[in-house]
């Protein structure tokens, strides 16, 4: 334990972007959050172009279904098509609790399906359990290992 | 709803203490057991003996598997139109940075490694529980 865990999250509402930083704050995690607003920008941070040359590769990616710009099916497709990113666990984030998203998802190759709650507590606790579990019990890929 | 949980294992001690650890969580899950690589397929392809078995929703995978290793399994699982959409963990003992990038790559869903400590196992159990069986949206059984 101890090390430092970069998570990109794909959010295109303030408001919930607020709301998981306050969340991983309380875990205490020693964990850098990059945050991007849409599709195109997820891609750019994760391929270092445009403004991102000197983005991390994240251990983890939290992503939204609607976004603008790039749809997050699209970014989810792009990155498990791509053999230098698909090892990145990816998990949706989304308000969604449709069965066709899930499905769909599922076979894009997510790594997990979470339904966001509306009210703050549960919130909370969920992206508590995201902390607990994936930067806690998973064994991640290591950083920057190129197949 | 009761959830099917597929256990590829072929440790009758680590399948023991799964079981205890599951029971323990308070959890009531259908609890599968597939001993080696060559019956996990076949169990999910429903052949043979398995012709009437259900959908597991969850699967929990050892690499270290007799008749078929641990990473073919997965392969086939995530090449199969039919399977590839049911969450796929693996629990194993190997901590082998080769063995996480491997299954990652053939998109395991997550990996775990088997702690050696009995309540540290528990506690991962637990979690699993938690996190997979409770918080985590599975697709819905029996889709097309």
């Amino acid at each position: 334990m101890g090390a430092i865990r970069t998570i990109l999250l794909v959010e295109d509402s303030l408001g919930d972007v607020r709301l998981t930083q306050e969340a991983f704050r309380e875990t205490g995690d020693t964990l850098r959050l990059h945050v991007v607003a849409d599709g195109v920008e997820a891609i750019s941070f994760l391929r270092h172009e445009g403004g991102y040359a000197g983005a991390p590769r994240p251990d983890l990616i939290l992503l939204d279904l609607n976004l603008s710009k790039m749809d997050g099916r699209q970014v989810l497709a792009e990155i498990k098509q791509d053999d230098d990113l698909k090892t990145i666990p990816t998990v949706i984030l989304t308000i969604s609790d449709s069965e066709e998203d899930i499905e769909t998802v599922y076979r894009l190759r997510a790594n997990c399906y979470l339904t966001k709650p509306v009210e703050f507590d549960r919130f909370e606790d969920l992206v508590k359990s995201i902390s607990d579990f994936w930067l806690t019990q998973v064994s991640l890929p290591q950083q920057t290992r190129i197949a | 709803m009761q959830k099917v949980v597929l256990l590829v294992e072929d440790s009758p001690g680590d399948v023991r203490l799964t079981q205890e650890a599951f029971r323990n969580a308070g959890r009531s899950i259908d609890l599968r057991v597939a001993a080696d690589g060559v019956e996990a397929m076949s169990f999910l392809r429903r052949q043979g003996i398995h012709a009437e078995v259900p959908r597991p929703d969850f699967i929990l995978l050892d690499l270290n598997l007799p008749k078929m290793d641990g990473r073919e399994v997965l392969a086939h699982i995530k090449e199969d139109n039919d399977l590839k959409a049911i969450p796929t963990v693996i629990l194993t003992t190997s901590d082998a940075e080769a063995d996480i990038l491997t299954s990652y790559q053939l998109q395991a869903n997550c990996y775990l490694s088997k702690p050696v400590q009995l309540e540290e196992f528990e506690r991962l159990i637990e979690s699993i529980n938690d996190f997979w069986l409770s918080k985590v949206k599975l697709p819905q059984q029996e889709h097309g």
